[in-house]
């Protein structure tokens, strides 16, 4: 990587020749509708501001709870004060709150390749020698931190409490990596005395990123392509996956009461949800680019489902979010007016349903914690699978526990009057041919592409091909996506366009207004013509939009 | 012939089995594969048993912690519990009664209940002692059965028991309407002053008539 040669061109000429000669408008943007089914945030921005503590937030989140008010308007639908009471309860907020708020805010600091790293893994060995002479009690089954496979990890994602017990660790037993947990504790707490956050430590490869969300420490250790900033999205995920089992309110009630409490015990069965998440987030760029992927449908097949789903559930009160989803691809999603969904939450909905193969079973009630909705109570969803022969799966979300018996008849109709009009055969057929070849686009040059709609907050990317068929390849390819989006956001040079030449393909990468494309093309294209066939691309997806994206957001 | 409708809810430690009984009762298989519970699963199944239709609403639940809290919404209005555990994990036994005593103490009404000694295919790792599981099913009421999903034992017999123990309850409850009946009529309504007795398992001669369910 370091000897590839890259070269950035912000605002280049290359870019404004390109522009004059195709014309893209400037706010130009395939994909986007008037009104989007999901929010659309700068992720990147969220995170920075987003409190170091979920106690600073949980007594202001408690009177605003989306859930209470959803509620409370179940009987009378008036949602008005709203605006006055999120002010109001910001002038509380932040009397209890300026005390961490203090630490919480300060400038962190970065150590980067300094003299500080050095004391630090020197303090870090000696402890794992002292651990050495327990280490003949334990049976040696699960990996541990002597384990050389266990190191070989390319990436590790350990959760702590604010304590130091161990909560979760990607790979090997949480009991045998006490001591190091207690490190991690440790690094935290000598950077917080100083008033201060620690963010990241950056040693040769490895990138050690840290993430405090008391009473929750969320650390990433990873030699991957992966920036900091991007791991610290990787791990705002996991906790948010925290809260969408226990929610913020549990969480806090817990360390409250119990500091020393070892969370597993609540986690208990929720490990497969962390380890999928963790793993997934490998490789889908949903994740990176905070989007959804859609399944690819025709718009009358696609309108056809959402009305489906509309005119049954609108029968019902409460219903909050209807969601259909198969293989990790958004279907359509119904949502009461005025609330919409994140799609971070929606990642945790797709992982949900993806880790079990309980729900194939039966239907399910269970109840859900969408953090970004609401992180402070649950949300109730009915989950099943459309049909045992199709691997679509429809969750309908409500704040009412005792809607089972009125969703289960809804979702019957709704299943009848998909078959009637043979949707589930579209969506069958869709899955079955795996999206689209990027030979459909007709660019010769171009080998694979990714492209994000920023204000639909969905994306869209032809299925990998050759060369593109080993695993090795294809985690090489999301490396580039994953170091040339890096690129773009750096918030010391944030670029528009960037024109990189790796070692097997080049890549170019386009940020716009409205959009994100990054894309790989044939190692000898010129740099004119990979920017020519960008633009191309742009009206193709354009011309394809209705197919590609959900584009009208049906609301109950 | 007489049909009866109830709720059935199924209750134990994460892993003792509950699904895999009920998918062996109900799916006649059994699956080394299956996924924990999440939240509760829905089942519905019907017998006939004794000159009645009886139709099961049977609620899987999670034996994991976390869904621990969101119990009451399961059990609420059950007319039956199954209760299960492990016979090789003497700590899913322990657990099993103190979901007896959660039953007991936020269940009003009276709950038909069965105790499930399941993995009973497993007898040499045997950690929970028939005689100790069967004098404690007597002392509560309730009946007992080791169970196996593995090789199909004790399973029918635990549901067709559950099946008589309901149709028992029903009967009475018919026996109390009719009495309290005549005695609205007649002088004497002291006997029954809480009319119905139970008004949760209903006649279910209309299918989608009034549910058992309040919830």
């Amino acid at each position: 990587m370091a000897t590839a040669s890259c070269k950035s061109l912000e605002d280049s000429e290359t870019a404004r020749e390109s522009e004059e000669e195709t014309e893209i408008p400037k706010d130009f943007e395939p994909g986007a509708s008037s009104e989007s089914i999901l929010i659309s945030i700068d992720l990147y921005e969220e995170v920075e501001n987003s409190p170091g503590s979920v106690y600073e937030d949980v007594s202001y989140r408690r009177r605003k709870s989306t859930i209470c008010e959803l509620e409370r308007s179940a009987g009378k639908r008036v949602l008005a004060e709203e605006q006055v009471e999120t002010s109001k309860s910001f002038d509380d907020k932040s009397q209890d709150g300026q005390l961490k708020a203090e630490i919480g805010h300060d400038e962190s600091i970065r150590i980067k390749n300094s003299p500080n790293v050095e004391p630090i893994r020197i303090e870090m060995e000696s402890i794992q020698m002292s651990s050495d002479e327990e280490k003949h009690e334990i049976i040696e089954t699960a990996e541990d931190i002597h384990n050389p496979e266990w190191k070989q990890h390319s990436k590790h994602i350990f959760i702590l409490s604010e304590a130091g017990k161990p909560i979760y660790s990607r790979f090997g037993s949480e009991d045998k990596l006490v001591t190091l947990m207690g490190v991690m504790q440790a690094l935290v707490s000598i950077v917080q005395d100083n008033g201060d956050v620690i963010r990241s430590i950056h040693a040769g490869d490895h990138k050690f990123v840290f993430l405090v969300r008391l009473p929750l420490i969320l650390v990433a250790v990873a030699n991957t392509n992966a920036s900091a900033p991007q791991l610290v999205v990787q791990l705002n995920c996991v906790y948010n996956l925290i809260l969408s089992v226990l929610t913020s309110t549990q969480l806090c009630s817990i360390f409250e009461q119990r500091r020393n409490y070892d969370l597993r015990r609540l986690l208990g069965g929720a490990e497969k949800f962390l380890d999928n998440l963790v793993d997934t987030m490998d490789s889908d760029p949903s994740f990176l680019l905070v989007a959804v992927r859609c399944l690819p449908l025709t718009s009358a097949i696609r309108d056809t489902i959402s009305q489906s789903i509309v005119q049954y559930c609108s029968k019902v009160k409460n219903v909050v979010f209807a969601i259909l989803v198969a293989k990790n691809q958004l279907v359509t999603i119904v949502r009461m007016k005025k609330y919409s969904l994140h799609p971070s939450d929606l990642h945790l909905v797709m992982n949900l349903v993806n880790s079990s193969d309980s729900f194939k079973a039966a239907e399910s009630w269970t109840p859900i914690c969408l953090p970004k909705f609401d992180s402070s109570g649950f949300l109730h969803a009915h989950v099943s699978y459309l049909d045992d022969n199709c691997p679509a799966c429809l969750l309908l979300l409500t704040v009412d526990k005792n809607l089972f018996f009125t969703l289960q008849e809804c979702r019957r109709k709704i299943v009848e009057r998909l078959h009637r009009y043979n949707c589930l055969e579209a969506i069958n057929a869709s899955l079955e041919s795996e999206g689209y070849s990027v030979s459909e686009v007709g660019l010769p040059d171009l080998r694979h592409f990714i492209y994000k709609s920023k204000s639909a907050a969905q994306f869209t990317e032809p299925r990998l091909e050759a060369p593109y068929v080993s695993n090795e390849d294809q985690s090489n390819l999301f490396g580039l996506y994953q170091y040339l989006h890096h690129r773009m956001y750096n918030s010391a040079r944030p670029l528009k366009i960037l024109f990189y030449v790796g070692q097997k393909e080049i890549m170019l990468s386009w940020h716009m207004a409205g959009f994100e494309l990054y894309a790989a093309f044939e190692p000898m294209v010129t740099k004119f013509t990979a920017v020519n066939t960008m633009n191309k691309l742009v009206r193709w997806i354009k011309k394809e939009e209705d197919r590609l994206f959900i584009m009208n957001a049906p609301t109950i | 012939m007489d049909s009866l409708e109830a709720k059935v809810v199924v209750l134990g430690s994460q892993g003792v089995g509950k699904t895999s009984v009920v998918v062996r009762y109900i799916g006649k298989a059994f699956s080394r594969h299956l996924s924990p519970t999440i939240g509760a699963s829905f089942f519905t199944c019907k017998l006939t048993i004794q000159g009645f239709h009886v139709k099961l609403q049977i609620w899987d639940t999670a034996g994991q912690e976390r869904f621990r809290s969101m119990a009451p919404m399961y059990y609420r209005n059950a007319n039956a519990a199954l209760l299960v555990f492990d016979i090789t994990s003497y700590e899913s036994y322990l657990n099993m009664k103190t979901w007896v005593m959660e039953l007991r103490r936020n269940v009003e009404e009276a709950v038909v209940m069965c105790v499930l000694g399941n993995k009973c295919d497993l007898k040499s790792n045997r950690a929970v002692n028939t005689t100790e599981a069967q004098q404690y099913a007597v002392s509560i009421g309730a009946t007992y059965f080791e169970t196996s999903a593995v090789s199909n034992e004790g399973i029918e017999e635990a549901f067709a028991q559950t099946a008589l123990g309901l149709i028992e309850v029903f009967k009475n409850n018919e026996s109390q309407h009719n009495k309290s009946n005549d005695s609205l009529d007649g002088v004497d309504n002291v006997l029954s002053p809480q009319y119905p007795l139970r008004t949760n398992v209903i006649k279910t001669s209309e299918p989608e008539g009034q549910r058992i369910f309040c919830c």
